[in-house]
């Protein structure tokens, strides 16, 4: 154990040998992945022991896998130890002083989608003590939670207030060495939300990081972890609506949510990384694991998804539904534009019994993109009388993309139903000229056509969130057609 | 209003139009007639702009402007509407809200301000009362689900919204009962005045019973071959359209 702490300490001596001295440089690290990085980062966040063995055994376990080849998406090989795993992903002295220095093409985004001005200065990075007013909301927010006893804190936060709940809950429902993205991620992960919701207590507020300012500049493995407790609800919200300045090209990040008896677990994601430009040149690779546990009898879990960024999008938010009567959700729309490349959909895995699942995807591709649903709905032996209703729509505009359907599905038990339904079907060029004869222009139309389309899984947001996510729709589709 | 001089235009490769000539002045109503495949519902697509039908020759002024230099949404909002044969189905997207960007388009090509929701649901009202229409219209998708004589009445419901200077109706007529007839004859009559026009596209005389045109055309072969009053359209119907074939033979 020891020779370990030494080569911590050792690195971190060398680093300061080699003249970091200013705090914006002593808080990354070289690029490089090994055991001593692994240790650097948990020594840097003073984490206890029983974290930093934790990351070490990840590290170790995803030393031995492979990196997965059976998604249907195309890139250039990583190279892992050409990446910095310790580093504030926007550090400060490379972030835009005020609006004047960020991309105007960003902002004209941002005006498009109706984001107040000192909310687009965030999103684009701009340093933090340039946003104003922000503080104050957090603060409200944070004294509303205290009184009801929400924990909604950093993830680094709640390793060191909470150290017990992160040990009896981290890893519970994706172990390390799940797959090779949440290994690397259980190795190095820097920061990310936490959440605890006591027994009986309703959240009395949507959370969501907009609210956890420190909390948005988690990086690249981020870790999320929600825990709600025997009769608790809480919706969360994830990522917001606008794209994000972000350059780091590799995102892996972890979500976990238990949900325990008769608990409640809405998760909400509206995801609209940096795609990569017109040619395909660019964007970010977003290799993520989401899954909830319905634990405890009578439980639920509701993932919505709305996906419109990203270069390579590798995400199947899952439920495992253990507890009796408990209930698993997954509403999806994907979309694909240029030559972008979506492998999502979810897991459905059924233990308890009576369990239920339903999942809606609706995947959107246009220009050269590639989009594909996979699912596995997996009932077994054990989850007598469990049901299964899985509703899969692709929607082509143009020639040159494509979509893909993967259902798969294991029944193990003969009193389970499973019902499965698909379509694929092109933007009609009679609805389109339907529209036009009517006087809309090609834009409002193809807009409208597409949020019909989409209409079920939008349903499923919180309200403000759903007209944003449209919004956000229009403006990733801008020029598919016409 | 509309001036169609020596119009040609082909469809996938194929000639279907062949030098038609035809002039609506407002507060007309005229009945384009003809047998399967004479070209009356492409001369419809082609005024109202669908991409697929080549205009190859002649020309077509509409209140005095060049029509086929307009986009499709361009002669829509001058005030052109076209009542689709087979309105198409739009999942999702609710009736009222197709209607209404609709009717916004127009106003604020014409520099008008938007209609407000309280306006809007109280025109729509009053409009579906006179296409006899159900209630629930109002949270159904555009056209889904509907049935034939549903989807005829919602194209001149939605007509009577637009209020627009010239209706071509594509055959609006066809899949409907009597009573429907009637509904849908009721709902045109109201727009008809001196300022606008309304071109009825149809096969059959029953539906100038109870729109009355003034003038009947006989297209056929891609060509008008025949015009006339409200009395040409009874003579069809007794003797066939294989009559104006043979007399233009003859």
């Amino acid at each position: 154990m020891s020779s370990k702490t030494q080569d911590v300490e050792g690195l971190l001596a060398q680093k300061y040998r080699h003249g970091f001295i200013t705090d914006i440089e002593s808080d990354s690290l070289p690029p490089g992945l090994d055991e001593n990085v692994v240790a650097a980062i948990s020594g840097k966040k003073h984490e206890p022991q029983f974290l930093l063995d934790w990351r070490l055994k990840a590290f170790r376990h995803w030393q031995t896998m492979q990196e997965p080849t059976w998604a249907h998406v195309h890139y250039k090989p990583i190279d892992y130890q050409d990446i910095s795993y310790y580093s504030a992903p926007r550090a400060p002295a490379n972030a835009p002083k005020s609006l004047d220095e960020v991309d105007p093409k960003l902002l004209a985004t941002y005006a498009k989608l109706g984001i107040p001005l000192h909310e687009r200065a965030r999103l684009a990075g701009v340093a933090v003590d340039a946003v104003f007013d922000s503080v104050s909301v957090a603060t409200t927010f944070k004294e509303k939670l205290g009184k009801a006893g929400v924990i909604f804190c950093s993830f680094s936060d709640a390793v060191r207030d909470h150290p017990e709940l992160i040990e009896r809950y981290l890893g519970s429902v994706v172990p390390p060495g799940d797959n090779y993205f949440a290994a690397l991620n259980s190795a190095v992960f820097s920061d990310g939300s936490f959440v605890y919701v006591p027994p009986g207590v309703r959240c009395p507020m949507e959370l969501s990081t907009y609210f956890r300012i420190n909390a948005a500049k988690t990086g690249q493995f981020e870790r999320t972890l929600i825990i709600a407790a025997e009769g608790a609800t809480v919706s969360y919200l994830e990522g917001c609506t606008a794209p994000m300045r972000d350059e780091n090209q590799l995102h892996a990040a972890v979500v976990e949510l238990v949900a325990l008896d008769d608990a409640q677990i809405k998760y909400s994601t509206v995801q609209n990384w940096y795609p990569g430009d017109e040619n395909g040149l660019g964007g970010i690779y977003n290799f993520v694991t989401k899954r909830g546990e319905c634990r405890g009898r009578n439980s639920k879990i509701s993932w919505t998804q709305v996906e419109t960024g990203s270069a390579i999008t590798w995400k199947y938010p899952s439920c495992v539904l253990k507890g009796e009567n408990s209930i698993g959700e997954f509403y999806s729309v994907a979309v694909a534009n240029n030559y972008q490349q979506a492998d999502t959909g979810t897991k459905m895995i059924h233990i308890g019994r009576n369990t239920k699942s339903t999942i809606v995807s609706k995947g959107i591709s246009a220009g050269h993109a590639e989009n594909t649903y996979r699912g596995l709905v997996k009932i077994l032996p054990s989850a007598a009388g469990a049901r299964n209703f899985t509703q899969c729509d692709s929607l082509l505009m143009g020639p040159k993309c494509a979509a893909h359907t993967f259902p798969y599905m294991e029944v193990k038990n003969p009193t389970a139903t499973v019902e499965h339904e698909a379509s694929t079907s092109k933007i009609g060029e009679d609805q389109l000229f339907y529209c036009l004869q009517r006087g809309i222009s090609a834009e409002d139309a193809v807009n409208m056509i597409v949020s019909g389309f989409c209409k079920v899984v939008f349903k499923e947001l919180p309200m403000e969130f759903a007209v944003e996510a449209q919004n956000l729709l229009s403006v990733s589709l801008e020029g598919a057609v016409g | 209003m509309l001036k169609i001089t020596d119009l040609n235009a082909r469809v996938a490769g194929k000639d279907i139009l062949k030098g038609v000539n035809l002039e609506v002045r407002a507060g007309e109503v005229h009945a384009i007639m003809g047998p399967n495949g004479s070209g009356k519902s492409t001369l419809a697509q082609v005024l109202a702009g669908r991409e697929d039908y080549e205009v190859t020759g002649g020309s077509v002024t509409f209140d005095g402007r060049d029509l086929l230099s307009l986009p499709p949404e361009e002669r829509a909002r001058a005030g052109l509407f076209l009542g689709f044969q087979y309105p198409v189905e739009i999942p999702g997207v609710n009736n009222v809200y197709l209607l209404k960007a609709a009717l916004n388009a127009k106003r604020k090509a014409a520099g008008e301000p938007e209609v407000d929701a309280y306006e809007f649901l109280t025109l729509i009202r009053q409009k579906m009362k006179v296409m006899q229409m159900n209630e629930s219209f109002l949270t159904r998708g555009v056209n889904e689900g509907f049935s034939g004589g549903e989807k005829k009445r919602n194209e001149v419901l939605q007509m009577l919204v637009l209020e627009p200077k010239l209706a071509i109706l594509d055959e609006t007529d066809s899949g409907l009962d009597i009573d429907a007839l009637k509904v849908v004859s009721a709902g045109v009559n109201t727009l008809r005045d001196a300022k606008r026009a309304v071109v009825l596209v149809t096969h059959y005389q029953r539906l100038l019973d109870y729109i009355v045109p003034d003038q009947v055309h006989v297209l056929s072969g891609g060509r008008i071959l025949k015009s006339g009053d409200k009395l040409l359209a009874q003579e069809l119907e007794r003797r066939g359209y294989d009559w104006v074939q043979e007399t233009q033979v003859a």
